[in-house]
């Protein structure tokens, strides 16, 4: 187990080594976009640097635009929690490293929130586990989780939820194996992998 | 119900208890709506961030805040110390800043002036040898001798000598300790909202009232959801009053949440055993003699665990349990699932195996060959081990899959098979039940609970569901907030029994008092009135709906309280479980893979089979956890707790539990001595049985847990010279 570096394989996965490749074309983006405003900045003569005080953002999230203002620093994570009050994704309040119960998905893929700037994200699709939740239009994976019992405290079960949505958006046809190594990315501490691994398989072979 | 006695009914008759129900608030938590402590977000809320010490051991000798206080959006600082204070562990907490946001907060946290003169530390719990030298010893906190076991020993036909020890873990709880604060000025409600991660929503009010020198009544607790405790969030805690004072300085409410790392240093963690015994028996497998020495630590008190349950689950003829206690600079120990037993048995059950293997013998043999020693507790839940053994057994195939010690194949995979058994008490405790039901048919019960991960909710709507003859959807369970009855602290394994034998007398008594409103109204002998599918019967003969009969109610809805543990059946006590493991253990990596884990466990009366075989399944995969790889790290060098994050704090993926095979313990025995709680059982025995099965697959003993591969290979290097 020590050696099995959580990994997500496939299109929709990434391990920790294309985590830090997603990290450095992120960055990548970003140097972009300054050098282009570094251009601006230069027509105009002013400095391109953002912040260090708050500065305006809009994100699109669950198909709705949203005006914020954020310092530079604000994680995606806190942007969504406090000033958006999607409280789904969860703060494990871990600097360093992250349990998964973040997960949220941009662009399709799962992302831990709490690893994204809020002003690195604009114009990118974000979704939140509110969004497969409309009334009475309830995700299979959310009543897939209901109906295995894939949740105890439930404090990690949105980004479980977000994860195993992302995942089985990109691989429908999951092999268990698969399964496993793609929802590795996210920690239970109540032990639930069982009823999540059970709704994940029941999806994969069309019925939830 | 027709002899208005308090029972359960017939098993045969019940629509919801012992079904498989899904849970009643799950969508809200699967679906991110169900609101934990840090999602409240209150307007105007400050959010705190703490400083600790960085040290294992260390005197504050510059304590200044100025600095911090003066940044645009710091509102106030909370001192946990003062200069000249101690620090005792790393992650002993200094300050608290709260700000307008918690990213302030941190720069608040970074311009507190702080200077800490290092003091020495003890961080080694293994190394006994070292702890004496460094005078950090409490000896012979247990000393007790039975029998003659040295007599034994020399007259036994085996004895086996062994090393065993675990090591020290903490909680890990995914939603840290913390607190969200408000006060209140207004002349309704109370004074002082504690939104608080807790296992004890009806009891933390207390301790905040008198910090603050107000009313239990003036303070509200609530806590709807919790994202974990596991034996750690009881009281307020010292953050819990930071916020609380911060919010009262500011007039703000005031969001503190333990970071991660200080989560995982501060507030609590199991204690550490490691233990030299021997073990001597007859040929036939009957153990005449226990002797062991174990040390550990649980912090800065110095103890260890529990000698006096040692040895676990037997009371052998002649022994002798002796225990050190090591003072170390590490965090302070909390209630951890099942406090003990599963060091307990990770000592026990592996010496037994070990035994066993002298022996020849199948360690199944070995301890049926000693269940007439069962210890006091054990004995008096009868004895279920035979029966489990056995069905744990056809689950395992054990017959055809178990091998002889150490010949677990060929190749450089070996696979082998371990078991071990475990006991613990779930007897009820004091709790109240409020059941209300209304003229437009509506029936409501109300406590003062938490729902650890058990399913509090969902429990008792299905008990007040039952004794209706309602529907799961059409009655409501309210939980927790300090404003309904007085539930117990969510700790032992005593919630379930608690709230469904409460919830069964208050919804008997409800009921009983609207049928004899419709034995009045239509005329009929109330005594023979019952319910069910949504009406009120006369033997086979429908009187009227639940809702022509809740009409007869008017306007004061009819409310009766229930209280537990009353001696009337409907709870009991002591729980028994087994469990096998079957294990892949690769001799070149060290790498143990679990194939399959077996768990069958008793809990008398089973009120939701799902989710109570979801506490087994979590239970096992916590096993799994610290059997191999869950563990606190210390630096001896700096005094630190060095993995105290996500990622180096190793628990297991989705992929590293194999397949687990669960099966609750329950003939009508079982069902007939009515609720035993379940939630700390289960964790018990499963390192142990999985230690046991990698000593089976690889002939060598891996004496200490969790099994990395590193401490794998260290012992097939040992074992093989």
């Amino acid at each position: 187990m020590q050696e099995h570096e959580q990994q997500r394989h496939g299109p929709g996965g990434f391990n920790r080594r294309d985590f830090l490749k997603g990290s450095s074309a992120a960055v990548a983006a970003t140097a972009i976009v300054t050098a282009e405003q570094e251009a601006l900045a230069q027509k105009k003569g002013s400095a391109p640097v953002q912040g260090p005080g708050k500065v305006d953002v809009t994100l699109t999230v669950n198909g709705k635009q949203h005006k914020l203002s954020v310092e530079p620093r604000t994680t995606l994570l806190d942007a969504l929690r406090d000033q958006l009050n999607l409280t789904g994704c969860k703060d494990d309040f871990d600097t360093t490293s992250c349990s998964g119960s973040d997960t949220i998905i941009i662009d399709g893929k799962a992302v831990y929130a709490s690893t994204r700037l809020a002003i690195e994200v604009q114009g990118q699709q974000i979704q939140t586990v509110e969004s497969l939740r409309n009334g009475n239009n309830i995700d299979e994976v959310l009543s897939g989780f209901v109906k295995h019992d894939a949740m105890q405290c439930g404090f990690c079960t949105p980004g479980f939820v977000m994860a195993t949505r992302a995942f089985l958006n990109q691989k429908p046809k999951a092999t268990l194996k698969e399964i496993q190594d793609g929802l590795g990315g996210n920690i239970c501490r109540c032990g639930t992998y069982k009823g999540i691994t059970a709704c994940a398989l029941e999806i994969v072979k069309g019925g939830a | 119900m027709a002899e208005r006695t308090i029972s359960w009914g017939p098993r045969a008759s019940n629509k919801l208890i012992g079904s498989e129900t899904t849970r009643i608030d799950g969508l809200d938590k699967a679906s991110g709506f169900a609101k934990y402590t840090a999602d409240m977000n209150q307007a105007g809320t400050l959010y705190a961030r703490l400083l600790t010490c960085k040290h294992g051991h260390a005197k504050i000798t510059r304590l200044n805040v100025d600095a911090a206080k003066k940044i645009a959006g710091v509102h106030t600082v909370y001192l946990f110390k003062n200069e000249g204070d101690e620090c005792n562990w790393d992650g002993d907490i200094v300050a608290a800043v709260a700000a307008e946001t918690a990213d302030l907060a941190e720069d608040g946290v970074r311009a507190i002036e702080v200077s800490f003169e290092e003091q020495p530390h003890v961080v080694d719990e293994q190394d006994l040898e070292a702890a004496r030298a460094a005078e950090a010893t409490k000896e012979g906190i247990v000393d007790r001798t039975v029998g003659d076991p040295d007599k034994a020993i020399a007259e036994a036909d085996v004895v086996h000598e062994g090393y065993y020890g675990i090591h020290t873990i903490s909680h890990m709880c995914l939603e840290p300790h913390g607190a969200h604060c408000s006060w209140n000025d207004g002349d309704d409600g109370p004074k002082l909202i504690a939104r608080h991660s807790t296992q004890a929503v009806s009891t933390t009010g207390k301790q905040f009232a008198s910090k603050f020198g107000l009313d239990a009544a003036d303070v509200r607790v609530v806590c709807n959801f919790i994202g974990g405790g596991f034996g750690s969030k009881f009281a307020a805690d010292e953050w819990g009053w930071a916020a609380a004072q911060m919010s009262k300085d500011t007039g703000r409410p005031v969001r503190l949440m333990l970071d991660r790392a200080t989560e995982l240093k501060t507030p609590g963690t199991r204690p550490s055993g490691f233990a030299n015994v021997t073990l001597a028996a007859k040929k036939d497998g009957t153990i005449t003699a226990w002797k062991s020495h174990h040390w550990g630590t649980n912090g800065p008190q110095g103890g260890t665990i529990d000698g006096n349950q040692m040895p676990y689950v037997f009371e052998f003829e002649n022994k002798k349990v002796e225990a050190t206690g090591i003072k170390t600079n590490c965090g302070p120990n909390r209630a951890w699932r099942a406090p003990n037993h599963p060091q307990l048995c990770a000592i026990t059950d592996t010496a037994m195996t070990d035994l066993a293997a002298k022996l020849k013998m199948d360690p199944v043999d070995l301890y049926k060959a000693n269940l007439g020693q069962l210890d006091k507790v054990a004995k008096e839940n009868g004895d279920l081990y035979r029966a489990q053994l056995d069905r744990a057994s056809e689950l395992m195939d054990w017959k055809k899959n178990f091998h002889a010690h150490g010949e677990g194949g060929t190749g450089a995979v070996k696979r082998g098979l371990g078991v071990a058994l475990h006991r613990w008490g779930g007897q009820s405790v004091k709790c109240e039940a409020e059941v209300r039901l209304f003229e437009d048919g509506a029936a409501q019960v109300s406590i003062g609970s938490q729902d650890l991960g058990t399913g509090t909710r969902t429990v008792i709507a299905m008990v007040l569901a039952e004794t209706c003859g309602l529907p799961l959807e059409k009655v409501t369970a309210k939980i927790g907030s300090s404003e309904y009855v007085y539930g117990n602290p969510s700790g032992g394994s005593i919630t379930v029994g608690s709230v469904s034998g409460g919830t069964r007398r208050a919804a008997l008594a409800a009921v009983w008092k609207l049928l004899d409103k419709v034995a009045t109204k239509y005329d009929v002998d109330g005594s023979g009135l019952t319910v069910g599918d949504e009406a009120v019967w006369s033997g086979k003969k429908k009187v009227c709906s639940w809702k022509d009969a809740c009409r007869l109610i008017g306007s004061v809805p009819i409310t009766e309280l229930g209280e537990s543990p009353l001696d009337d059946g409907l709870t009991s006590k002591l729980v028994g479980g087994v469990q096998m493991a079957d294990v892949s253990v690769d001799t070149d990596t060290g790498i143990v893979r679990i194939n399959r884990m077996v768990a069958v466990q008793d809990c008398g009366l089973v009120i939701n089979q799902m989710t109570a075989k979801s506490q087994v399944y979590g239970g096992l995969i916590m096993g799994i956890a610290y059997a191999l790889s869950e563990e606190r790290i210390m630096d001896n060098q700096t005094g630190r707790y060095i993995n105290a994050d996500m990622e180096n704090y190793r628990l297991p993926r989705i992929g590293d539990i194999g397949e687990l095979i669960v099966e609750m313990y329950q003939p009508d025995s079982e069902y007939n001595r009515g609720v035993v709680g379940l939630g700390e059982p289960p964790v018990i025995s499963t390192g142990a049985a999985i230690a046991n099965a990698v000593a089976n697959a690889t002939g060598v003993r891996v004496p200490v847990l969790p099994m990395t591969p590193k401490r794998v290979l260290d012992a097939l290097k040992g074992g093989q010279a």
